[in-house]
């Protein structure tokens, strides 16, 4: 386990990492745009000396390879530089953003959780019945309205006609946790949606491959109940494919919130990222995008190491 | 005509879904036969409900909705089915190189995909899109670059497999060099999963473009597009649901159409998965 951990992320994890980061720089780089009026905005009115002053000032008169090599150095001792927006660390601006992303993704995970989990058993043990066939159709339904059209329709269906839930805007916890979650209601409604119908059809599916293995069977024919075969027998193998599956999914959420953070105007970590894009602040998306990457990667990680964890009989060892 | 009742019989939603996706196609192919009006030009009042001039109402410039979707219905196809084209095409050139050759090679190749692929894939989009502009074909480029690494990693294991059966083998001794066996010997045999995976992913390249226009990084106005359709008439969306209520309703068809579609050709093309999900 040790031997295949330390393989794994000398192998896998680091070179994936090292390749995003150049991926990352050279995208920013080819972003169209002067640095300079970026900095200090179009049309100011300085001599060519002066661009070149400031050039040499944040090191872009240096080579390419070069500047990757000291933007690399820097973001290994934590420092992702300053925005050119805001002057602030781009560290403290991911920091003050997180919590927002990582609120909205735990309700989004709670929701999948208590939404699919139980209706992909009962699917699953309800094959081909009226509750499975419904079953399927939601989850359809639920892959087929991206989040950004059930949010839309969210706000025109729920908030405009019944104002108790919010447009759009985010309440913080300090306000009151009744108010903060109620901003956060519609988002993770919107991003559970495709979330829950993903996982809904992985533990349909796992279930059914383990209802018809054998020590189920046998369970059975030693006389446990129903109840106790499917709960403490087939669903306790069933659900390892399903956590790799949730394992990616909110690596996924981690970054793909971009959207929903826009449409409901949450100051999350996503919003941070496509507004550095639009306002060409090229310290901001690297950071944002090289450190939702990483969770990405990172949750991939340990998605892969739970494997043994959850299942003994998998062996790490290639 | 019996396989067809067959086919009917055994698989009606995907039957359905490929009905669905035929309308919408046609509607694709020919949107100058459905829409009555020029989806650009500004032809009634502005905001007007929906009645027997304008079916689907009018948007805020007083362009006629039903129209605009229709030619918007044509964008998203574009999109999807070229991106998804493009991907595939040189996803599987990276994936077979990397599974036929091994080593070196195939690290190299596949640690570059899981680069990409660890990049939340519509930043990623918007991220390729600032840098090449709001224009349509660099849409399709970005769509296509997010999407490259899913068939490299899909072709990647399946030539794995392919590549030790006994007819490989038998080119190479008889001296078929490496370039043919990998287009003759490899390919047709990997072909079927990677079909399967277009017909999947046609669906998610759809819904990228959508969101991409949604976030006002799609075709440039005034071209329609269902993403920006949908963006655009949440400003009015109050006074006149009509604006956002038909472009996602078409969007959702388009998708659900879709995702029907490619479930039954997997379930058609890989009778292992039938009925997993």
């Amino acid at each position: 386990m040790s031997s295949y951990l330390i393989r794994r992320v000398l192998f896998v994890f680091v070179p994936t990492l090292l390749g995003m980061s150049i991926l990352v720089f050279v995208i920013m780089h080819m972003i169209p745009g002067n640095f300079v009026d970026v900095l200090l905005g179009m049309g100011t009115d300085i001599s060519p000396d002066q661009v070149a002053a400031i050039e040499r000032a944040y090191g872009l008169d240096k080579p390419l390879s070069v500047q990757y090599i000291y933007w690399l150095g820097n973001v290994l001792r934590g420092n992702f530089g300053n925005s050119l927006r805001t002057g602030k660390l781009v560290g403290t601006e991911i920091l003050s953003r997180l919590p927002v992303t990582l609120e909205l993704t735990v309700i989004t995970v709670i929701l999948t959780l208590v939404l699919a989990i139980p209706t992909g058993i009962i699917s699953a043990i309800r094959r081909n019945d009226l509750a499975d066939l419904i079953a399927r159709l939601a989850a359809l339904i639920g892959l087929s309205i991206p989040g950004f059209l059930f949010g839309t329709l969210a706000i025109l269906f729920i908030s405009l006609k019944w104002p108790v839930l919010p447009t759009t805007g985010f309440v913080p916890i300090s306000e009151g946790l009744g108010e903060n979650l109620k901003s956060l209601l519609l988002p993770s409604i919107s991003l559970a949606m495709g979330m829950s119908a993903t996982v809904m059809r992985m533990t349909r599916s796992s279930m059914l491959e383990e209802l018809r293995q054998e020590y189920v069977q046998v369970a059975r024919a030693k006389g446990l109940s129903e109840r106790l075969v499917i709960l403490r027998h087939a669903l306790r193998n069933g659900l390892i494919p399903v956590i790799t599956v949730l394992g990616i999914q909110i690596g996924y959420l981690l970054g793909g919130t971009v959207i929903i953070e826009e449409l409901f105007a949450l100051p999350g970590i996503g919003r941070l990222a496509l507004n550095a894009i639009y306002q060409r602040d090229y310290p901001v998306v690297q950071g944002t995008v090289l450190f939702i990457s990483f969770v990405f990667v990172f949750m991939n990680l340990i998605t892969d190491l739970s494997y043994s964890v959850l299942d003994p009989r998998i062996q790490l060892e290639e | 005509m019996r396989s067809v009742y067959f086919l009917v019989r055994r698989n009606l939603i995907g039957v359905l879904g490929g009905v669905v996706v035929l309308i919408l196609l046609i509607i694709a192919i020919a949107p100058g036969l459905f829409a009555p009006y020029d989806p650009t030009e500004m032809v009634g009042p502005k905001l007007s409900p929906p009645d027997e001039t304008y079916r689907m109402g009018t948007d805020r410039y007083g362009r006629d909705i039903w129209s605009r979707i229709a030619w918007g219905t044509r964008i998203s196809f574009e999109v999807g089915f070229l991106s998804v084209l493009f991907a595939a095409a040189l996803g599987v050139i990276l994936g077979i190189v990397a599974g036929y050759f091994g080593g070196a090679t195939d690290y190299l190749i596949m640690r570059v995909m899981d680069a990409i692929f660890a990049f939340p894939s519509v930043l990623l989009a918007i991220a390729l899109v600032a840098i090449g502009g709001s224009a349509l074909s660099s849409i399709i480029l970005a769509i296509t670059i997010v999407y490259i690494p899913i068939f490299a990693r899909v072709a990647r294991a399946s030539s794995l497999t392919v590549k030790e059966r006994e007819f490989v083998t038998a080119a190479f001794a008889t001296g078929v060099g490496t370039p043919r066996i990998l287009a003759v010997h490899i390919l047709p045999n990997i072909l079927s999963p990677i079909i399967v995976q277009m017909a999947l992913r046609l669906s998610s390249a759809i819904t990228v473009e959508a969101a991409l226009s949604f976030l006002g990084l799609g075709a440039v106005p005034p071209t329609p597009t269902l993403g920006s359709m949908l963006s655009e008439g949440r400003a009015f969306m109050e006074i006149s649901p009509w604006t956002v209520l038909y472009p996602g309703v078409a969007l959702a068809l388009v998708i659900l159409g879709v995702n029907l579609f490619g479930d039954a050709l997997r379930d058609m093309l890989d009778p292992r998965l039938r009925g997993t999900a």
